[in-house]
């Protein structure tokens, strides 16, 4: 007993463990931060229960040789039935929600059940001298300084220049956005190629059909690279100005980026005839439903994307063989500051 | 006869077809009478096509039955003479037997009124007056149903060609999707031959593919691929419908919905 | 008797050693060891005695915490399996389609863990339900914090250290399920990347440092993916998890009001024994649950679909369900860039990639310093309110919510109303009216609600009006509703559930 009171002192003295004396803002009740009246206890429901309820004690036990169960049922599963994925989870999850009830019902019906009441801990509201004395203390470490201002205006430079320097490494991690982004594979000449490698001829893309393509020779997963090529037929093009060669028999290529935020354009609504729906010919991309109309260059008829989808120049070799007659009309993929809207791009 | 279109109703449907029969035996005699006196005859076979059903000895009364089930069915949108209509239907003069095949197995022909969505739904024939029809049609001219042999097709290629053509619209387990201004179907229910002639036609506002974009083999890899998303590997347990994250997030807010219910359990007071 | 040597001051804070008869139980035998090598016995007895509230509503918070628990042990284990390298392989593991089809290691990887590994499925189902249920809670309890007003001081820095958590786990769940490059994730990195790019002035550069290059980027991205995802972010989540709940055990819980309950004092359960079995019930439950899920419902079967390639593209692509709300907004937004002199100044993923989450999260962030604003009340507050004690911040945060998640639906519903005939234009125009219109509604309609509760404590609309009356043996009418003039009426009710 002795021993305990020692430490109690102990730890107060250590701890600096007070009591507040200083007096109370709440007008509704009693002082803040002391004691609460046995009444308000009482109010509150401040009690503890005891004593287990013998059928929840079974029951506890009971849960808990079920979740014994469930676990060696587990490794069970797991040594013979090839481990089937639904027998394992629902080995262990039983086991688990198994213990869960015993837990639950251990807290509810065995375990002694108390409520009880507190006081709050003060924080810096009732603590004004406390407050001043730390704020005094501050201020303290800072007597007979002179030239405060100029000492601050310094360290502000040089924490903004190490601030800098530390942050301007980051810029290592990735190449420079330069012209990176205006280039692509595709140039004059370039032949058109399946997925697969083969030449893509002019006699494979029928009227309504779509073929995904690439440069020959270049890297497919380059942004630039996947092209789309489709066929209508050539009295219906409105193409805009400059661009009446660029679809020789009708076949068409655009980039199959998107233009809004960069999925493959992956979708192409090729009605069967005019004569069936108002709806013509379009690219659509199947994140955002941007819609392309491809025989009006591309131009975003529905859906968010900002610009047309750039188109490449074809036209025909002497074998069939479909190949690029340049680079696309404007930059390829989504658009960033200061990209600009239509323009040649590099090759 | 009237160019009123007319709805197929699945009740009564025979004997409204007996009745319309009757007066289009009648019609159609004596249109025959003009027809064979200007040259044209129902009853030659086109340029040399194979017809699905039935074999050539059974040819001409085939054809000559779809002829009278086209008049009296779908002539009022296609035309008299399957020349089409402009504004109303196009021309089948030249689409063989695989477009027919098609529409009508798959029940989006014949349509209740011109601009009706061709939908997918329960054929509108039984299987005897389809091969009629599509002997006639086939008749006029165009491609045969084609041949196609899951079997032999190599389910990863079929994946792979599947994904970069077709997942866009029907998305990756073939369950489906939208386009902008049409439904993508699912696929779970088509037959290999279905399959083939969708690739082949581009039915509706499908594109379609040239045996030169997808050859024969490849074809028949692509309709395994598709037939095997009926029975996916689902490895996981239940596929909740294959469509991703959807279905997933739903799941997850009842798991915690149950949570919250066993939270209520523990947190209330139980004395 | 034995001569005992003169006690060091150290050693008066250590357990006592000079029991003559030490306290028999394996309870004393625990304490005793711990403190004899830790001292920590006032810190457990602290610890103990720590108040619970008795309401299931402050269990959402834990709720959300385990399943960051079962992250953290389904994730250590998926770790030890993953391969987070971008170069390629031709397959051949056990999955017919994808036979020799080239696909990266990380997606190669993955999928054996899917197929391949004994009970690697179920662990891998386990963890990404975990993430689903763990940003669930987190929402949830956000909610409760909100309509509740336990944001208020002193809590208002726990609330700004709670979003922040909500951020990181959004990001984290977004990396996590981006990993496997599949096809599915892949174009969600996709976008990321067009949303990255449209940041003013500095997009594409910062776009190229993530992605180290133009997407689908260099092949350092993937490793950094798995290096924020397995490290950077899980501790960055884990001490802020930390100082919350630190923050809490300083402050102490808020409560509902009650008889007894004020704003100087804590009732609740103590530590010991009662909340300590209750939250690890809980614990398990919640991992009895996720385990439940992973073994059964299958989930993200990326086997199926396929790896990922730049030109390829599924329909129906959505991300996990905490970024719906981003999908929503990039559909709904209507196709405007700014493009001065046929430059491009504002790409429009901006508008729903960055300025809708940016509103979002800076309107949360700034709440409470809003409602100090609104109602000038500075004052600490120990004591919850409930949602009719405050009509404005029930409205507002009613509106808010309802407008997000119109957005929300409007990314996911598209497949359902096609199915029932609304064409997908049909429905943005109504989605974009709706988001606009409903809110408002919603504010107006909540805030009548709340008073109407607060003054009558009868819902308008549920509520009944009336009165139960009686004929007495003299005649007259007795209202059997009207409260008995003997009856102590108490602060307000115990508990505010309704």
């Amino acid at each position: 007993m002795q021993g305990l009171l020692r430490l109690w002192i102990a730890l107060k003295v250590l701890l600096r463990l007070r009591h507040p004396t200083t007096p109370p803002r709440d007008e509704t009740g009693p002082a803040y931060g002391v004691d609460p009246a046995p009444e308000t206890e009482a109010a509150a429901g401040a009690q503890r229960q005891t004593g287990a309820d013998p059928g929840a004690e079974l029951g506890v036990a009971a849960a808990l040789l079920v979740a014994a169960a469930g676990g060696f049922a587990f490794c069970l599963i797991y040594a013979l039935d090839h481990a089937d994925t639904q027998l394992l989870g629902v080995a262990i999850g039983v086991a688990l929600l198994a213990i869960a009830t015993a837990l639950i019902l251990a807290g509810a019906r065995v375990f002694p059940r108390e409520t009880a009441v507190e006081p709050r801990p003060v924080l810096a509201e009732h603590r004004e001298p406390e407050e001043t004395r730390v704020a005094d203390d501050v201020s303290a470490g800072a007597q007979g300084v002179t030239r405060r201002r100029m000492l601050l205006v310094a360290a502000g430079a040089a924490g903004t220049g190490l601030g800098a320097a530390a942050i301007v490494p980051l810029a290592s991690l990735g190449p420079g956005v330069g012209e990176t982004m205006d280039t692509t594979p595709w140039k004059q000449g370039t032949a058109l190629v399946t997925e697969s490698g083969t030449g893509l001829s002019a006699a494979d893309v029928v009227e309504g059909s779509f073929v995904t393509a690439f440069p020959q020779g270049a890297d497919m997963r380059e942004l630039g690279s996947p092209i789309v090529v489709v066929r209508v037929e050539p009295s219906t093009l409105r193409l805009p100005a400059g661009r009446a060669d660029w679809a020789p028999e009708g076949i068409l290529a655009y980039s199959k980026i998107c233009t809004h935020a960069g999925c493959a354009v992956s979708l192409y609504r090729s009605p069967l005839s005019p004569t069936t729906t108002s709806d013509g010919p379009a690219l659509v991309c199947p994140c955002h439903y941007s819609t392309f109309d491809v025989l009006d260059g591309a131009q975003v008829e529905f859906g968010p994307a900002g610009r047309p989808l750039p188109q490449l120049p074809l036209t025909i070799r002497a074998d069939g063989v479909l190949i690029a007659n340049g680079g696309f009309s404007g930059p390829i993929g989504p658009a960033w500051w200061s990209v600009r809207r239509e323009g040649p791009t590099r090759s | 006869m009237s160019a009123q279109p007319r709805r197929p109703s699945r009740h009564g449907r025979a004997s409204n077809r007996r009745i319309i029969t009757f007066a289009t035996v009648i019609v159609v005699g004596a249109m025959a009478l003009e027809g064979i006196a200007t040259g044209q005859s129902s009853a030659s076979p086109g340029a040399g096509q194979a017809i699905s059903a039935g074999g050539s000895s059974r040819g001409s009364a085939q054809v000559s039955e779809g002829r009278q089930l086209f008049v009296s069915d779908c002539s009022s949108c296609h035309g008299f003479n399957a020349q089409g209509k402009p504004g109303r239907a196009p021309s089948l003069i030249g689409v063989g037997a695989q477009a027919p095949d098609f529409y009508l197995d798959t029940g989006r022909m014949p349509l209740a009124y011109p601009r009706e969505y061709p939908g997918e739904s329960k054929p509108a024939y039984p299987r005897a007056e389809i091969s009629a029809l599509v002997g006639y049609i086939a008749s006029l001219g165009g491609p045969a149903i084609p041949s196609v042999d899951p079997a032999s097709g190599d389910l990863s290629q079929g994946a792979q060609v599947f994904a970069l053509n077709c997942a866009g619209c029907h998305q990756i387990s073939a369950r489906g999707g939208i386009v902008t201004g049409g439904v993508a179907p699912a696929l779970q229910n088509s037959t290999a031959t279905e399959i083939a002639e969708a690739v082949r036609i581009g039915p509706y506002f499908m594109p379609r593919f040239s045996t030169g974009e997808i050859t024969p083999q490849a074809l028949n890899s692509l309709a395994r691929y598709i037939i095997a998303t009926r029975n996916p590997d689902d490895a996981g347990g239940w596929g909740i419908g294959h469509i991703g994250p959807i279905p997933e997030g739903m799941i997850a807010w009842l798991a915690l919905i149950s949570l919250l219910m066993i939270a209520r359990a523990i947190g209330e007071r139980t004395t | 008797m034995v001569e005992r040597p003169p006690r060091r001051p150290d050693e008066i804070l250590m357990a006592d050693q000079r029991h003559d008869t030490p306290r028999e139980g394996t309870g004393n035998e625990a304490v005793r060891l711990i403190d004899e090598r830790l001292g920590a016995a006032p810190l457990m007895r602290k610890a103990m005695r720590y108040l619970f509230p008795d309401h299931w509503s402050f269990l959402i918070g834990e709720i959300a915490l385990y399943s960051f628990l079962v992250l953290i042990l389904t994730g250590v284990y998926l770790a030890l399996f993953f391969d987070d390298s971008t170069s390629t392989t031709v397959y051949h593991g056990s999955y017919a389609p994808l036979i020799g089809q080239t696909v990266s290691q990380a997606y190669a990887s993955t999928v054996h863990i899917s197929l391949d590994v004994p009970a690697g499925l179920l662990i891998r189902q386990t963890h990404h339900w975990a993430a689903l249920v763990f940003v669930a809670a987190i929402a949830v309890h956000l909610m409760r914090i909100f309509f509740t007003g336990a944001f208020r001081k002193p809590r208002d820095i726990n609330w700004i250290i709670g979003l922040t958590l909500l951020i990181l786990a959004l990001l984290e769940g977004f990396a996590g399920y981006s990993l496997p490059d599949d096809l599915l994730s892949g174009m969600g990195l996709a976008i990321g990347y067009g949303v990255a790019l449209s940041i003013p002035v500095v997009g594409a550069n910062l776009a190229f440092l993530i992605w180290g290059g133009q997407f689908p980027g260099s092949s350092s991205f993937e490793p950094r993916l798995y290096i924020a995802h397995v490290f950077i972010l899980p501790a960055l989540i884990g001490i802020l998890i930390a100082a919350h709940l630190a923050i809490i055990m300083r402050q102490k819980h808020s409560q509902f009001r009650g008889p007894g309950r004020r704003e100087d004092n804590v009732v609740g359960t103590p530590l010991w024994p009662g909340y300590a079995l209750r939250a690890t019930g809980l614990l398990f439950a919640v991992a009895g649950v996720l385990f439940l899920l992973g073994g059964l419902i299958q989930i993200n079967p990326i086997w199926q679909y396929g790896p990922f390639q730049p030109w390829v593209g599924t329909n129906g692509a959505q991300p996990d369900w905490y970024l719906g709300w981003l999908i929503g907004a990039l559909r709904l937004m209507p196709n405007w860039e700014l493009h001065p002199f046929g430059y491009t100044l504002l790409p429009n993923p901006f508008f729903g990639g960055i300025l809708f989450p940016g509103i979002v999260f800076t309107t949360l962030y700034a709440w409470p310093a809003i409602e100090r604003r609104k109602t000038g009340d500075r004052r600490r507050h120990d004591l919850l309110d409930r949602p009719r004690d405050s009509p404005w911040r029930t409205a507002v945060g009613a509106a808010f919510f309802v407008w997000v998640a119109i957005i929300f639906i409007a990314g996911s519903a598209d497949r359902i109303l096609v199915s029932v005939g609304i064409s997908y234009v049909s429905q943005v125009w109504f989605f974009r009216v709706a988001a606009f219109f409903v809110p408002i509604l919603v504010f107006f309609l909540t805030r009548r609600i709340c008073r109407q509760l607060g003054t009558t404590e009868e819902h308008p609309l549920r509520g009944w009006t009336g009165v139960v009356v009686q004929r007495n043996v003299a005649g007259g009418y007795e209202d059997l509703t009207a409260p008995k003039p003997d009856q102590a009426s108490t602060v307000g009710p115990v508990r505010s559930d309704e």
